[in-house]
């Protein structure tokens, strides 16, 4: 069961980077154009990897904390996901909560490090990041409420590993809502269109690119590794939803997993190229139609 | 079969007015099909009391007197309308005497059906056959008028609706027979319906009719729907629908009554309709409408009814006592007010003075009607009112008799302070030239309609007072 | 059978959030359309038993509620060139937190109401209540004239959704009556919202304010 759960963790954490790409790499197609190879996140990763840091006079620790956060909350979250259907590597009861938290430290200390450079600019990408965390995390809270009531089980392993076959056969409603709303907490944790759009670089446009603007060097490395790895774990909790893999043996559960990874990724390149990115003041309206569809959930399963 | 053609009746009636290509004929459809009606009503009190009811349609003396007087009423504005269609257009143009046949046909549905949902749809139907009589797609107050009537009014039978789907439930979910919805059934096996099914039910139907009823908070439509109307439409919403929705009030009401369950309903029917006489008696001081004001004057005969009905014991019987010399009353002054707005061509009470010069004959029905309708002897709402406050008295509800007569006292006020003030003083110039003689057709109807009240003050007959009797023990009332 | 009804019922309450969200009117008619189709294959699917009132019934809500009512509705919007409501005086995430409310507020009350039908779909009481309800939202918040008829259909749709609890207590004849008065209501609706737009150059019902006292 562990084993099982290590190796899951070690495929996710190895195609991590690749989700983003393929995302990218559909739209590309869609729109008629060839796009960037899919291994080119990883060439970036070492490239990256192999600069120095370049820090501006005006910065302090906070911008140098940043990265290292963005890309150690992931990680540690990633520990309560059971990436191979049947449980976690760590869990406990109410870790959803945990997972949340952890996520919702990286995005704090990803906008202070913004604020930290002095750049009016990066202060407003680091405001709409936190803005819309705002309606971002009611749906994601809504989503795990809705999962834990239709599941009865209080950790993200249990629910999604062990009960959730339990759950589609008592409240399928809630639960498809559920899968539904996670897709658009996804689309808006992994900054993709329409809530946002990853390729822009015109600033008024830009949302999560402007934060991270002035990193460079390793630093910029684990920003782009920490963000994939966050899309990675919410596509991954949309598997697990949509996709229960409870009675499955367990090599082929995770082996199940890269192509379900990689059909939401290409969805999510489909969505993005069909749909125009919403105006920002769309964006908290389409967050808040995530967190109604979870509400709706959660009180069918109520009553 | 005789009660199925008297609501067939204004049904043919209405259709051949509508192919009749003889715009001057119509009044003769609308004339024939007012007589005939009320002549088949009158056959009906000769058989139908003791007869079997015929499907969904039975005659029962509430409903009996309910129908009688929309028939009465009926005749007299169909009269009216004879003379006023000489002088105006008629709202509704082709359709005017079509829609006018076929809300007498809903409204007889109304008081002759035993079944609920049949009931449901006739009182629908009353609000859209008479909504196009009050549509005048060129005036802008009309449109409101009749915009407010059709959506207050629609969203208020919905829920009378639910009200009946409650109805049906809590036979459904009782132990008192087949879900029938018809009355006998649901009489008969009222304590077996769910308690609390019936009570939800109940309320949704007072909500939902009472709306339609004019009970305040609900009673928003009814003064610009009855000051917008052409008068002898306004006398028809005051004097028949009014009633008709009343009738449906009721009818929840008895089977709430007979499953034991009328505790429980009462300080409803009172509290709605003590909330109505405050409105009614506030907004009556300073109306500076004549026809508003009559409208608010009806608001208040509604909260009576229910007050009377709420308190029950001889009450009950007061109340429909005063409903028919209300009603009358109400539908006298609508017409007298029609002659007022085609002589002076205003519905402002300040425009209008030297009414007894003017118009003497109006003028006197119109001091006449204001006696009558605010309970003055020798009128018929003043024992009518009499017996209300002695059944309040008697049940011990002293604070009820009080607020009725503080009430009644400031209507009274209010009410002659202005229409005094248009009868008497002198005559001003004539902002449209007056008609040199008073039209035989405008005055005859309200002139009937007073001697009527008159009448009944004097002397109810014993016939009249057994039906009254009859219809008040189903109600928990009993005759004086 | 049952899963059936519970899609249709879980479809009915999305186009009632549908119709919240949207201010465009000619959409809000076309949802409108759509819900009148779903509540037409309803009674086949509420548990009760089919015959010949089913299928009436049945063909007679989606002709009118999906055929006929969007057609006039259409023309009395088309006619009178309005498209959007007004400044909608609540936005879109507090309509969508009025309709949960409702919903929960819906889905409370059924749980405590003692069971009606035991035959029938357990979701049709608290849908309908929420449909009910989300009806008297749009009636209370939307200012053009169109948008009340909309919301006077959404109140009565969901008390139609009651109705299929009584499977068939209610006789055919009854059924139709109430159809047909629905039918003639929203038509002269239709109507007036026409001429209302004619007159006020504005179709805007709160413009409706000469008759007060």
């Amino acid at each position: 069961m562990s084993g099982s759960a290590t190796t899951a963790l070690a495929v996710v954490l190895i195609i991590a980077p690749l989700l983003p790409s393929l995302a990218s790499r559909t739209v590309a197609f869609i729109t008629g154009r060839r796009g960037a190879p899919l291994l080119q996140p990883y060439r970036d990763l070492v490239k990256l990897l192999g600069k120095r840091a370049v820090y501006s006079r005006t910065t302090t620790g906070v911008f140098r904390a940043a990265p290292i956060a963005v890309l150690a909350t992931p990680l540690l979250a990633a520990a309560l996901v059971p990436f191979d259907g049947h449980g976690s590597l760590a869990g406990f009861a109410g870790d959803a909560i945990a997972f949340a938290g952890l996520l919702a430290l990286g995005r704090m200390l990803l906008a202070l490090g913004g604020l930290d450079t002095g750049s009016s600019f990066e202060g407003m990408g680091a405001s709409r990041e936190l803005a819309f965390a705002s309606f971002i995390e009611p749906a994601l809270f809504l989503c795990f409420a809705a999962l834990a009531l239709t599941t009865g089980e209080l950790s993200l392993g249990r629910m999604l590993g062990g009960a959730i076959d339990r759950g589609w056969a008592q409240a399928p409603a809630s639960l498809a809502m559920v899968g539904v709303s996670l897709f658009v907490v996804m689309l808006a944790e992994a900054s993709r269109g329409p809530v946002d759009d990853p390729a822009t670089h015109l600033e008024l446009t830009m949302i999560h690119e402007v934060t991270i603007l002035d990193h460079s060097g390793p630093d910029l490395a684990f920003l782009l590794y920490g963000s994939a790895l966050k899309f990675a774990l919410f596509a991954a909790l949309v598997v697990d939803t949509l996709m229960p893999r409870t009675g499955w043996p367990t090599p082929l559960a995770v082996a199940a997993l890269i192509p379900a990874l990689a059909v939401v990724a290409v969805l999510v390149g489909v969505i993005e190229s069909t749909f125009a990115r919403l105006r920002l003041v769309q964006v908290p309206q389409f967050l808040a139609g995530a967190a109604a569809l979870a509400a709706l959930g959660v009180i069918l399963r109520v009553r | 079969m005789l009660l199925a053609a008297i609501v067939v009746l204004p049904v043919a009636g209405a259709l051949g007015a509508w192919f009749d290509r003889d715009p001057g004929r119509r009044t003769v459809w609308l004339l024939g099909g007012a007589l005939a009606h009320l002549s088949l009503v009158a056959l009906a009190w000769r058989f139908g009391p003791g007869a079997p009811g015929f499907g969904w349609l039975a005659f029962d003396p509430l409903g009996g007197l309910v129908l009688t007087l929309v028939s009465v009423v009926f005749v007299a504005v169909a009269c009216y309308a004879v003379g006023y269609l000489r002088r105006e257009a008629p709202r509704g143009g082709h359709a005017f005497v079509s829609c006018m046949l076929a809300f007498l046909a809903s409204a007889s549905l109304v008081a002759l059906t035993r079944h609920f949902g049949v009931l449901w749809v006739g009182m629908e139907a009353t609000t859209l056959a008479t909504a196009p009589l009050i549509y005048d797609p060129t005036d802008r107050r009309s449109l409101e008028a009749v915009w407010k009537y059709l959506m207050i009014c629609s969203v208020g039978i919905a829920l009378a609706l639910l009200g009946t789907f409650f109805l049906a439930t809590a036979q459904l979910a009782g132990s008192g027979g087949p879900t029938t919805l018809m009355l006998p059934d649901l009489i008969a096996n009222a304590h077996g319906l769910h308690p609390a099914w019936l009570r939800a039910a109940f309320v949704f139907l007072l909500i939902g009719f009472g709306t339609k009823m004019g009970l305040a908070p609900m009673h928003t439509w009814l003064p610009d729907a009855h000051g917008e109307a052409p008068s002898p439409i306004s006398a028809l919403l005051s004097g028949a629908l009014l009633n008709a929705a009343f009738l449906a009030v009721l009818r929840g009401f008895q089977v709430v009554h007979a499953a034991g369950l009328a505790d429980f309903a009462r300080p409803l029917l009172i509290g709605f309709g003590v909330l109505s006489l405050v409105v009614a008696a506030a907004f009556l001081l300073g109306q500076e409408n004549y026809k508003r004001m009559l409208a608010y004057s009806s608001v208040e005969q509604m909260g009576l009814l229910a007050i009377g009905v709420g308190l029950s014991g001889v009450a009950a019987y007061g109340a429909l006592l005063q409903m028919l010399g209300a009603s009358l009353a109400k539908a006298m002054l609508f017409l007298a007010a029609g002659n007022i707005l085609i002589g002076f061509g205003t519905k402002q009470t300040a425009e209008v003075t030297g009414l007894l010069k003017r118009l003497p004959v109006t003028g006197t029905l119109f001091v006449v009607g204001l006696f009558a309708i605010t309970g003055s002897p020798p009128f018929a709402v003043f024992p009518g009112q009499v017996v209300m406050l002695t059944g309040a008295v008697h049940a011990g509800r002293l604070w009820i008799a009080l607020v009725m007569v503080v009430l009644e006292a400031t209507v009274f006020m209010a009410m002659g302070a202005s229409m005094l003030g248009m009868v008497l003083g002198a005559a001003n110039a004539a902002p449209r030239p007056s008609p040199e003689r008073e039209d035989r057709w405008l005055i005859a109807p309200p002139l009937a309609l007073m001697l009527l009240i008159l009448l009944l003050g004097l002397y109810v007959p014993a016939g009249l007072h057994q039906a009254l009797a009859a219809a008040a023990a189903t109600l928990g009332g009993g005759a004086p | 059978m049952e899963r059936t009804g519970e899609v249709l019922l879980l479809l009915v309450l999305m186009t009632d959030f549908a119709v919240l969200v949207t201010d465009r009117l000619s959409t809000c008619i076309r949802i409108m359309a759509a819900q009148g189709v779903l509540l037409g294959l309803l009674p086949f699917a509420s548990g009760a038993a089919i015959g010949v009132h089913t299928v009436v019934l049945s063909l007679g809500t989606i002709a009118i509620k999906s055929i006929v009512l969007p057609r006039v509705l259409s023309w009395a919007i088309r006619e009178a060139e309005v498209r959007r409501e007004l400044e909608p005086s609540i936005g879109p995430i507090g309509m969508v937190v009025l309709g949960l409310v409702a919903v929960g507020v819906a889905f409370g009350v059924a749980t405590r109401l003692p069971h009606a039908g035991a035959t029938v779909l357990p979701g049709l009481v608290p849908v309908s209540l929420a449909s009910l309800m989300m009806g008297f939202v749009v009636l209370t918040t939307r200012r053009k004239a169109l948008s009340l008829v909309i919301g006077y259909l959404m109140l009565e749709n969901g008390i139609y959704v009651f109705g299929l609890t009584l499977a068939g207590a209610i006789p055919l004849l009854v059924e139709m009556g109430v159809l047909l008065d629905v039918l003639v209501g929203v038509f002269i609706m239709g109507l007036v919202v026409f001429q209302i737009h004619r007159q006020l150059e504005t179709q805007d019902s709160r413009r409706l304010t000469e008759l007060r006292d």
